[in-house]
């Protein structure tokens, strides 16, 4: 009884928050338009809203790589390849019926003759109040169709290759992501995936900034939108893990042998895991297409995978809140913080040493080596973040002050 | 007595090596019944094949007149069969109460009376229901190994070695446990090295030596018998 209550509490608090912190990112985005003269940080083109809108869409491929590599014990390193399913899924969907000859140039059209945008503007109409509903249902089913062709791939390579272990698995994922990279880059598949070249003018974050009727921007929204959609998702993927089917991935996790014998079914539980996470990722790789306005193949390499795994490794493997807080610290070093090392500095005539282009990498390398190395449970553990905590660890700070001011005393 | 558990000329094959070479048993209900030998007698490879963890390459495994031979892990536990594995096996990295409610994955009901019940037999669990599986020391441990096995409800619960690596006072207190869980109504099927503690809990005992069946009787004329006694108990 006491411990639904509580548990209800913490759901409730976590709703509110929710709801505050998506209410804060509004508000930061149009801080901007309402009060002029602000800081350059606060205009929408700023790199904070940069890290924003990649933090959030990070945050969901480092949370579904977690579900299946820190919850269910499974080494895959195939995120790139339904990343890539997903982002093509959802781009190939989208753009305008308008767009397509030009998109398309090369192969003379598309073979899809078919668009989302279209299908729905037919329905509800392209201006006004109208085209906004048709923009948020294409965008919508674009992204569940995204996850869901990456879901159904997942199935497919899922019954011979989650039959391997450990490294074996990790191997297979990564060649079956390779592949996936080299096919879509084929010329004869032209008409579906532009080839080696990207695929553009499909809807993106900014589509959603809403403007009147001259054209300018009245609210913004486009830091809101991937917020929402990866919060939506990482909720999902926690109920998860917090149902009875989380439970068995853990013991899948914590040993095989005896999961078995307490009546878990490996291959199912397994594949339910990989499934599901692959849809995530799919979700996610859309909204990687949409905040960099194209599709391209090349963009998903190996890189990408283990970029994402870092994050999982320096957030903590099997926290959930430590793959945010993973994902928006590695997007700020790697596109913000560190920047300035990156130019060339003067301090009078005298020319600092070593910053130039590039060198922004090589410290960012050596920050990851030495979190690795001295903090290999990373950030969170398998601890997760909750208000109780956040207490808890300010009231030990709180603990902790006095006791210099009383050694001064004597 | 009716027997539960039936298993006919079991053969199990690792590879080209032949852990168990066709033996039979008979798990009479309501029982304890004890499998001893030395390593390597195919002791462990019965228990696994019984529970679907390998199957078995020829032979007969019967439960309640069902033919179970071969069968999934899922379906034997649904059946009412728990394997309680060799080294405890318990989940380091979950709570104690998670581990429990691994133990009964299968069901969908209401757990709270099964809780309770294991709670009884081991009180010192539910002291500890919030703290990992892994902090827990090697008795307790087992003690979450049993009581897991025992959230599944079955009606044959199956124990490889559950004395492995414990102090002499704790496995007189896992042996209690042992005959309290069966005066309670489940048939026990148990492994031991600990020949001598074994055959004393046990109602009917098997000898086992390099994957065949070489003596069978009572708990009391195993112990009495000279072969036993110069193999098994050193005396």
């Amino acid at each position: 009884m006491l411990k639904q209550k509580t548990n209800h509490r913490g759901s409730f608090a976590a709703l509110i928050s929710i709801a505050v912190l998506l209410a804060l990112i509004v508000l930061l985005e149009n801080l901007s338009d309402m009060i002029p003269g602000l800081p350059a940080i606060f205009s929408p083109t700023s790199q904070l809203f940069t890290v924003l809108k990649k933090g959030a869409v990070y945050s969901l491929l480092a949370v579904s790589m977690n579900l299946l590599n820190g919850f269910t014990g499974l080494f895959s390193l195939g995120q790139a390849g339904f990343m890539l399913l997903g982002a093509y899924t959802y781009a190939i969907l989208t753009v305008p019926m308008a767009a397509k000859d030009q998109v398309y140039y090369l192969y003379g059209g598309s073979a899809v003759k078919f668009s989302l945008m279209d299908l729905f503007q037919g329905i509800f109409g392209s201006a006004g109040f109208g085209g906004a509903v048709s923009l948020i249902l294409a965008v919508l089913v674009g992204l569940i169709l995204a996850g869901l062709v990456a879901a159904l791939f997942a199935a497919l390579i899922g019954m011979p290759v989650l039959r391997l272990k450990s490294d074996y698995l990790a191997i297979a994922t990564l060649g079956f992501a390779e592949i996936l990279r080299a096919i879509f880059q084929w010329q004869t598949l032209g008409p579906i995936t532009n080839g080696a070249n990207m695929i553009k003018n499909f809807p993106t974050f900014s589509d959603f900034n809403i403007k009147n009727s001259a054209g300018e921007v009245v609210l913004r929204l486009s830091t809101f939108v991937p917020f929402l959609v990866s919060i939506l998702c990482i909720t999902l993927i926690v109920l998860l893990i917090h149902s009875s089917y989380g439970r068995a991935f853990k013991a899948i996790r914590d040993d095989e042998i005896a999961a078995e014998a307490m009546g878990i079914n490996l291959f199912k539980h397994k594949m339910l895991s990989f499934v599901i996470s692959s849809f995530f990722a799919g979700v996610g790789g859309a909204l990687f297409a949409m905040y960099v306005a194209n599709a391209q193949a090349k963009a998903f390499t190996s890189t990408m995978t283990y970029e994402i795994l870092l994050i999982v490794v320096i957030g903590g493997i099997g926290s959930v809140s430590g793959s945010v807080i993973g994902t928006f610290l590695y997007v700020a070093c790697s596109e913000w913080w560190l920047r300035f090392l990156d130019r060339e500095t003067y301090i009078g005539s005298f020319k600092v040493p070593l910053l130039r282009s590039g060198f922004r990498m090589v410290v960012f390398s050596v920050v990851i080596m030495i979190i690795v190395l001295f903090f290999s449970k990373g950030i969170m553990g398998e601890k997760e973040l909750s208000w109780k905590g956040i207490g808890g660890w300010l009231g030990k700070l709180k603990r902790k002050k006095p006791a210099p001011a009383a050694e001064k005393e004597d | 007595m009716p027997n539960i558990l039936e298993i006919r000329d079991l053969q199990v094959h690792y590879g080209g090596i032949e852990a168990v070479k066709g033996i039979s048993l008979d798990v009479p209900e309501g029982q304890i019944v004890t499998l001893i030998g030395a390593n390597g007698a195919g002791k462990s490879s019965t228990l696994r094949a019984i529970a679907g963890l390998v199957k078995p390459s020829a032979g007969k495994i019967t439960f309640r007149d069902e033919d179970i031979t071969g069968k999934d892990s899922n379906v034997i536990v649904s059946r009412g069969i728990t394997l309680v594995p060799e080294g405890r096996r318990i989940f380091p990295d979950m709570t104690v109460l998670e581990n429990l409610k691994i133990g009964a994955y299968l069901r969908k009901d209401d757990l709270t009376e099964d809780l309770n019940w294991v709670f009884d037999l081991f009180p010192r669990l539910r002291e500890r229901s919030w703290q990992a599986g892994g902090t827990l020391s090697g008795g307790e441990q087992q003690m979450l190994a049993v009581g897991r096995a025992l959230m599944s409800r079955p009606k044959v619960i199956m124990m490889d070695e559950p004395s492995l690596g414990l102090a002499p006072i704790i496995v007189k207190g896992i042996f209690d446990i042992i005959k309290e869980i069966n005066r309670q109504g489940v048939t026990v099927l148990l492994i031991e090295q600990n020949a001598n503690m074994a055959l004393k809990t046990a109602d009917r005992g098997y000898v086992m030596e390099t994957g065949r069946i070489t003596l069978e009787g009572t708990g009391e004329e195993l112990l009495s018998n000279e072969a036993v006694k110069a193999a098994y108990l050193g005396t």
